[in-house]
């Protein structure tokens, strides 16, 4: 991928809950654990960022294991490596941030 | 007392925000909507305060609904394109949207469809009106109406995207 580009925060949590396999419910808690509250998926918000994610193959559905009607999601390869050139992109901004302020 | 009303009330498309302020109001003062019709409101007595109501435009998509009440949210009944929840606000707040994207994109939608039948009702007064049809200037007053309702959903898309240049 040459070009570098921003994820939201809500697909940055998305895909970061969808390392391991999870429904949309506990994409919603673990979003909200993991940012300490501060960031909060609504449901209409998610159910069309994870149609997007699959269209875009960064992320697939499951196919149901039990007669369960919640679908899985788990991150592809693809989404797998848009996620660690995120991390790295969004260090790169931190670090910078934290260097400048602490000569000020 | 009466446990249940009914209420008929008319709403524009584009003043959806307004519908779903004045059914939160109606549950603030305890009465949940039930139930929904055209222009048709049927509520039940609640605890004042008890449910959150949302209301969205997204075409029938039953895979939605089932994630919905995953989340905790109630399917109400659907007006046309237009479905109604309620979520217990003891569950936790309750929205739909929480990033400018998927506002605009919700805002895109309602344009799509305003201009779709905008456009229709502009065709057919258009060429009832050259065919001498007194029905023509119904289609075209129609049609006047609905450019006004996706002017002001574009006005909203605007403050969004503007918005959206600073943050997300």
């Amino acid at each position: 991928m040459a070009e570098s580009f921003a994820l939201t925060e809500a697909t940055y949590y998305i895909l970061l809950s969808l390392v391991k396999p999870r429904h949309g419910y506990g994409i919603m808690q673990l979003t909200e654990e993991l940012s300490g509250g501060r960031v909060h998926l609504a449901a209409g918000t998610l159910y069309g960022a994870l149609n997007a994610l699959c269209a875009k193959d960064w992320i697939l559905q499951l196919p149901s294991a039990d007669d369960s009607r919640r679908k899985e999601y788990r991150l592809t390869e693809k989404g797998l490596q848009v996620l660690r050139l995120e991390v790295t992109r969004l260090r790169e901004l931190a670090d910078n941030g934290e260097r400048i302020l602490g000569e000020a | 007392m009466e446990n249940r009303r009914t209420v008929r009330r008319w709403f524009w498309v584009w003043a959806f925000e307004k519908e779903e302020d004045w059914l939160n109001e109606m549950a603030m003062n305890g009465w949940v909507l039930e139930n929904v019709g055209f222009c048709t409101y049927h509520f039940v007595r609640c605890e004042p305060g008890e449910y959150s109501i949302r209301l969205e435009m997204h075409p029938y998509d039953e895979a939605y609904l089932s994630f919905m009440r995953d989340t905790g949210a109630e399917y109400v009944g659907r007006v046309m394109m237009w479905i109604y929840f309620r979520k217990k606000a003891a569950d936790g707040p309750f929205d739909l949207f929480s990033d400018i994207d998927s506002r605009i994109s919700h805002l895109d939608k309602i344009g799509k469809m305003l201009s779709a039948v905008g456009g229709i009702n502009l065709a057919i007064g258009a060429v009832n009106s050259l065919s001498g049809n007194a029905v023509g200037a119904v289609n075209l007053l129609c049609a006047t109406l609905l450019m006004y309702g996706l002017g002001r959903i574009h006005g909203k898309k605007e403050a969004l995207e503007k918005e959206r240049m600073l943050h997300e």
